[in-house]
């Protein structure tokens, strides 16, 4: 009895917090809109009777989505979603590993002072990070002001409102992501296999590309998930950092919802972007087990 | 063998560079004299007094920190029973459902999230304030410590909570006097997370929240879509230095603990 309910209570609430609202947006995304409260149509309460539910399920269509497949801004905001964070993701990892490879070759007393500086980000408020750079990228901002003093350039560059600001944005705010993954699999990293590499006549360069990138493959895999899923659904950072023309799925479902107030559109964009993200989610959840079944 | 190079020691020195070379730049423009944020017109605290004499922003805080303890609480309980569950509680009807609700809200964008329980909240008639956000917060915390929580409890020795049961304990009480102890640190660090998150959402909130109740993330968020601005600028300096203090505070007294013999 007592076992049941500590299944239950947990379950319970998941079921009602979780499961059920995705329900509610699937439902939604496939109604049409309605001038009305709620803003949607058909809708069915219980005590409709079972002859309402059979009318309301054939009220219920794929319209919303035949409409998104044919507008061009839809197809363009999910590539260009896809885009960022792909490229951010790369740019994540280029700059990530060097540190994480830097933290794990490290003397024992500096890396648990390094790891912390990694970590310390993370706990400070996401959006404080964002807007940081706000200020530092605009055209009268100090990297502006400090290109031109050193003359490199002698108008202000464009960065904030583009693209290229929403990259420094992602890449900033999830480098912490990338950094862990990567240093946890250089760290159990056997340095004595490096050196019989370089015994068994490697170069120092050849072996980094023959054992430490395969041995450390896990881990960037992970890394480059950790940053890519988020980055995928970022809302946050292209409203601050992106422009008008900055398209991101998130940035597209709040207009939808919030200045349209197309509630089905938006559903129905919300489960797009799930679509879109369950490969990776499900290639991600492989190699964690995978990552177990090593580390067991 | 381990090898520190040039090679990184620069690496590190220009990923730290970028990591906090940001957050340097708002703290020290926080005690900027000019209302431009860009131009440099000498030391001044105006910008703190006049946030100390906005009384939304304490009001903001304090609906912030509400929402905070009670949703990481409640997370905690929930999650450390998620957790007990998933690990030790067998096989169960629906238990695949279960462990997928446990990890799809991790991965879950906050955009759809925060859809979903606006729209579930709507269809039930429950009207939005600090409650909505508490229920909201408390659903993906849970999820996190269920994780952590659970990842210290599948590496413990079982062995020693059967040794409480033979030895005459009841479920409860071998769960209090050996799992509980065991499992401590998992938890805190578990309510942390929770809380932690509960204090930097912003989408979610402002997807469940009501006129009245507004976090201070969204009072931010409201303040800077239209630019950069200085009194968000001490805002954040305080945010800044309370973590830090904090977070180095932290490990400290784990470092501190860790060196010290294990009594008992």
């Amino acid at each position: 009895m007592r076992r049941a309910s500590l299944i239950l209570v947990p379950y319970l609430w998941l079921l009602a917090l979780f499961a059920v609202p995705f329900v509610i947006v699937l439902k939604i995304s496939l109604s049409d809109i309605a001038i009305a409260m709620p803003p949607y149509a058909p809708n069915w309460e219980p005590s409709d009777g079972v002859a309402a539910f059979r009318e309301f399920l054939s009220g219920l269509d794929f319209e919303n989505y035949v409409w998104l497949s044919e507008d061009a801004l839809y197809w363009k905001s999910a590539l260009s979603s896809l885009k960022i964070a792909v490229i951010s993701t790369f740019l994540t990892l280029l700059l990530a590993f060097p540190i994480a490879y830097g933290i794990a070759n490290a003397s024992t007393d500096w890396r648990p002072v390094l790891l912390m500086l990694v970590i310390l980000p993370f706990w400070t408020s996401f959006l404080i990070r964002v807007y940081s750079w706000m200020g530092i990228l605009s055209n009268t901002g100090l990297l502006n002001q400090f290109l031109m003093w050193t003359g490199v350039i002698n108008d202000p560059l464009q960065i904030i409102n583009t693209d290229i600001a929403v990259y420094i944005g992602i890449v900033y705010t999830y480098l912490p992501f990338m950094i862990l993954p990567i240093y946890a699999a250089l760290d159990r990293l056997d340095m004595s296999i490096l050196e019989a590499a370089q015994d068994l006549g490697c170069t120092r360069i050849t072996a980094f590309w023959l054992v430490t990138i395969p041995l450390a493959k896990q881990g960037i895999i992970a890394g480059c998930f950790l940053v890519f899923i988020p980055a995928l659904g970022e809302y946050v950072i292209p409203y601050l950092l992106g422009g008008s023309n900055t398209l991101m799925i998130g940035k597209v479902l709040m207009n939808e919802f919030s200045a349209n107030r197309d509630w089905p559109v938006a559903s129905a964009v919300a489960i797009i972007l799930l679509l879109i993200l369950v490969v990776p989610i499900v290639l991600f959840q492989r190699n964690e087990q995978r990552l177990r079944e090593v580390g067991a | 063998m381990k090898r520190f190079t040039w090679f990184n020691a620069t690496s590190l020195t220009i990923g730290f560079a970028f990591l906090y070379l940001p957050m340097i730049v708002l703290v020290v423009y926080s005690f900027n004299a000019s209302k431009l944020v860009t131009v440099w017109a000498g030391f001044s605290t105006q910008w703190y007094v006049q946030l100390f004499t906005n009384s939304d922003f304490a009001q903001s805080a304090l609906v912030t920190l509400k929402v905070g303890l009670a949703s990481a609480s409640i997370a905690t309980i929930l999650g450390t029973m998620a957790a007990y569950v998933m690990i030790r509680g067998g096989r169960f009807f629906g238990r695949t459902l279960f462990s997928g609700m446990i990890y799809a809200p991790l991965v879950m964008p906050e955009v759809i999230t925060g859809l979903s329980l606006l729209l579930l909240f709507i269809a039930i008639g429950l009207n939005r304030d600090a409650f909505t956000i508490i229920l909201a917060h408390t659903t993906f915390g849970m999820c996190y410590v269920s994780v952590v929580v659970s990842a210290r409890l599948s590496t413990f020795d079982r062995s020693l909570e059967e040794a409480a049961l033979d030895l005459g304990c009841s479920p409860l009480a071998a769960f209090r006097l050996v799992t509980l102890p065991i499992i401590a640190p998992a938890v805190v660090s578990g309510w942390l997370l929770a809380f932690t998150l509960s204090l930097d959402d912003l989408v979610i909130a402002s997807f469940v929240s009501g006129p009245g109740a507004t976090t201070l993330p969204i009072q931010i968020f409201s303040a800077v879509r239209l630019g950069v601005n200085p009194e968000i600028n001490a805002l954040s300096t305080l945010m800044i230095a309370i973590v830090t203090i904090g977070v180095v505070t932290a490990s400290l007294i784990t470092k501190y603990t860790a060196r010290r013999p294990m009594d008992a």
